[in-house]
């Protein structure tokens, strides 16, 4: 049974994938482009080494933001606000890193503190507002999201902005010294002259996966996360505090979303500018979503839409819109979610199909007796 | 037989008066509280007939998603897929627009954003999957739809480009009412214009008055005045029709409403879908009257400030408009002076006092002293600052909105079966 539940947690996103594939040939055809060719091109510039790198650098904050969208989903809190809470950290992690100027260990931590504290914090209002006044987490992270674009904006232009020059109208933060550069890997691997490099912080979320399945599956707290999940009233009566829960929750769930920038901020822009990756809180739901809420699904899962994104950049030059690419993102999403649903029903049906069966061949010798 | 006399007698029906009444009267307190900041600070755009006129076209598409967003919650299916409806709105309404005329645009903005709803539709009542997650895909694929269909329809010999579309010709017919604000009658091009002649004395309330009134009657779009005629429509069609009865009944209890033969799933894929026109009208508004063109990135989250005006005004037709109102006043002040939005923060202290001696005197203290905090926080920037930023005159709405959730949760009242997948046949 147990096999076949494996598979069928594999059929559904691959017919997820099979689907996105079908969606997008007909976007193609429609424009008068030939699918295959275009995917032969994606895949085959897909796995070029400099293609890999920027690959897995595109999926390590994916990885941190489905898990960041997944430890709420674990208890059933849908955090919608890992986007403002990236965004949030990220500024003002730069904003700490372009003012101080400290050895590396120091800076960095630093920076690093300063993104999970303002992430963890700023999930704590939705947290709050929850516990002591039942507002919705949706409602209120969507709200939060707008408000935070607002302050953003306004410390950004206020506080944060490197004064500029005349000639110099680009707003960005004061760039972030030396010292608080994350060291990338291209040594430990031996790439030499790589395009881009490869971000250190890969380490770092393969760390931070393995953490986050030993919290989930193997400690008492990860117990009563996932029983909240399951059943929030027979994991109340059983003795979990719902309100803990839902704040110790959203405290991991932003901590983890405060991450989601750092990758980009201290091993490529080294400062918070206009160019700033967004959406990565939205595309986390997604990962999150298309992985199941396990590390190990969520990792494939944000290889996948790294893929996607870099193998795309090449089909621009073969006058191929690349924003195909999102369309299949958009419906991997949709269709991986009906796809699981309607396995879900399938098990369903046949576990009461064999119930039903058994139930029937223990009631059949009787009726023999009566008739 | 006492008791069985009161068990027997029925729930008293809806109270339809006194909540209207009350509304008008709020309505009426802030205009009043408006005034009276406007006196104190001297700052005479809070009331101007512009100030007015602007925060109409702005409050449009914030009204005509809040609008979508009772349609679709009001069926029990919570649609955060509105602003991915709305980015559709935008691109179909421009394009139509462009290629055949403003009111073609209008015609598939809305066909536009109904599509999305009724992807929303299959994936939520069909497939019975998580609402907030079909919302959040939706989103996400309205942006990489449009974007795609920009690349392909926009060439560079267009005029357009992979953001944004050329420049829609025409828009649809724009009114000014004859004599109260100026309007041109039966061929006479010029009429008396009687509320800008008010407007211009600077009389106490009655200039501000006339302010008001000649915002609501001057240059007036087609398509505002369809928008604000939607607002008494929804509620009649809601609330007067057995088709609205059966809607409200599905999102209240879907079991009962199926058992008496209510086809459940019909009246939820109807709710969604016109949701979801109606957000891409609010799209097709945007590009139509305010830019021109399409934009990426144009509908700036009026989606979602369309679900916020549908929480702040308790899932009712009238309350979305008020709210819609409100928040449009905000985002028009933002493009006016500065010392106006400096006003403004009076105007929200104040208005935050009252609302805490409201509470306290409700003995909701914990409420009153929030709202207590939070004014003297306001009174205190207002008196040491001189401007407020514009950017975070932005986040009013929201805020607004998290402080009506927070403070008076209790009144509110959602559809009970609000956000909860239904499949033909389930127990409770």
């Amino acid at each position: 049974v147990r096999a076949r539940r494996l598979l069928l947690g594999f059929i559904a996103p691959a017919s997820a994938v099979v689907l996105a594939l079908l969606v997008s040939s007909i976007a193609l055809l429609l424009i008068h482009k030939n699918p295959f060719t275009a995917f032969q091109q994606m895949v085959s510039y897909g796995i070029q080494g400099n293609s890999i790198i920027a690959i897995v650098n595109k999926a390590v904050p994916l990885f941190l933001s489905g898990l960041a969208v997944a430890i709420g989903f674990k208890m059933g809190l849908f955090n919608i606000g890992v986007e403002s809470q990236y965004y949030l950290a990220a500024l003002l992690a730069a904003g700490v890193g372009g003012a101080l100027h400290l050895p590396a260990p120091i800076e960095l931590t630093l920076i690093l503190g300063t993104a999970v504290v303002v992430g963890a914090s700023w999930a704590l209002i939705p947290a709050v507002l929850k516990v002591t006044r039942g507002v919705h987490e949706v409602i209120s992270t969507i709200m939060l999201n707008s408000v935070a674009v607002g302050i953003g904006s306004f410390l950004l232009a206020r506080y944060l902005k490197r004064p500029t020059s005349a000639s110099d109208l680009t707003t960005t933060t004061r760039p972030i010294p030396r010292s608080g550069w994350f060291p990338s890997l291209d040594r430990l691997f031996g790439i030499k002259n790589p395009v881009q490099e490869l971000s250190g912080f890969l380490v770092v979320a393969i760390l931070i996966g393995i953490g986050f399945y030993l919290l989930v599956w193997r400690t008492r707290f990860g117990f009563e996360l996932r029983a909240s999940g399951a059943n929030a009233n027979a994991a109340r009566v059983s003795g979990v505090n719902p309100s803990a829960m839902i704040i110790k929750t959203m405290l991991l769930s932003g901590g983890l979303a405060g991450l989601v920038g750092m990758p980009h901020l201290l091993s490529f822009s080294h400062a918070y500018n206009l160019d700033f990756p967004t959406l990565l809180g939205f595309t986390g739901i997604a990962v999150a979503l298309v992985g199941r809420n396990h590390p190990v699904g969520i990792g494939l899962a944000a290889l996948l839409f790294g893929f996607l994104d870099r193998s795309a950049q090449i089909l621009d030059l073969n006058e191929i819109p690349k924003e195909v690419v999102q369309i299949m993102q958009g419906v991997i999403i949709l269709s991986v979610v009906v796809a699981y649903e309607v396995v879900r029903r399938l098990i369903q049906a046949q576990e009461v199909k064999a119930t039903a069966e058994k139930a029937g061949a223990m009631a059949r010798p009787k009726e023999e007796v009566t008739a | 037989v006492a008791i069985a006399d009161r068990s027997l007698k029925a729930p008293p029906p809806e109270q339809e008066a006194p909540r209207v009444k009350r509304g008008l009267l709020l309505v009426g307190l802030a205009l009043l509280l408006l005034v009276v900041v406007r006196q104190l600070t001297d700052s005479t755009e809070l009331t101007s007939s512009g100030q007015f006129g602007s925060s109409l076209r702005l409050a449009v598409p914030i009204l005509l998603a809040g609008l979508g967003a009772v349609y679709a919650e009001r069926v029990g299916v919570v649609n955060i897929g509105l602003e991915g409806m709305m980015v559709f709105g935008t691109w179909f309404g421009a394009w139509a627009g462009w290629k055949f005329g403003p009111w073609w645009g209008v015609v598939f903005g809305m066909g536009g954003g109904a599509a999305g709803g009724l992807l929303h539709a299959v994936a939520t009542v069909t497939f019975g999957i998580d609402q907030i997650v079909s919302g959040v895909a939706i989103n996400i694929l309205a942006l990489g739809v449009s974007r795609f269909l920009s690349v392909v329809a926009y060439g560079p010999e267009t005029g357009g480009s992979a953001t944004q579309s050329p420049q829609v010709h025409g828009t649809v017919f724009h009114v000014t009412v004859p004599v109260l604000a100026g309007g041109p009658l039966f061929g006479v091009h010029k009429t008396p214009d009687l509320f800008g002649w008010f407007e211009r004395r600077h009389w106490f309330v009655v200039s501000d008055i006339a302010g008001l009134l000649r915002g609501l009657t001057a240059d007036l779009s087609a398509l505002t005045i369809i928008a604000i005629l939607l607002v008494p429509l929804t509620f009649w069609l809601l609330w007067k029709t057995r088709i609205g009865l059966r809607m409200r009944s599905v999102g209240e209890h879907p079991v009962a409403a199926d058992s008496l033969g209510v086809p459940v799933y019909s009246m939820k894929y109807l709710g969604v879908v016109v949701s979801g026109a109606l957000a891409g009208l609010g799209g097709t508004f945007l590009v139509l009257e305010a830019a021109g063109i399409y934009r990426e990135g144009q509908t700036g989250g009026r989606g979602f400030i369309g679900l916020a005006a549908l929480i702040f005004g308790n899932w009712r037709p009238g309350g979305v408009a008020a709210a819609a109102g409100l928040f449009g006043y905000a985002d028009a002040l933002r493009l006016r002076s500065d010392p106006a939005i400096h006003a403004l923060l009076l105007f929200v202290a104040i208005g935050t006092l009252i609302a805490a001696v409201w509470l306290w005197s409700r003995r909701k203290r914990t409420g009153g002293g929030v709202l207590v905090v939070l004014g003297l926080l306001a009174l205190y920037w207002w008196s040491v600052s001189d401007t407020v930023p514009g950017q975070l005159v932005g986040t009013v709405p929201y805020l607004t909105t998290l402080l009506v959730l927070s403070v008076a949760s209790q009144r509110l009242r959602p559809p009970a079966a609000d956000g909860r997948p239904y499949r033909k046949g389930q127990a409770e």
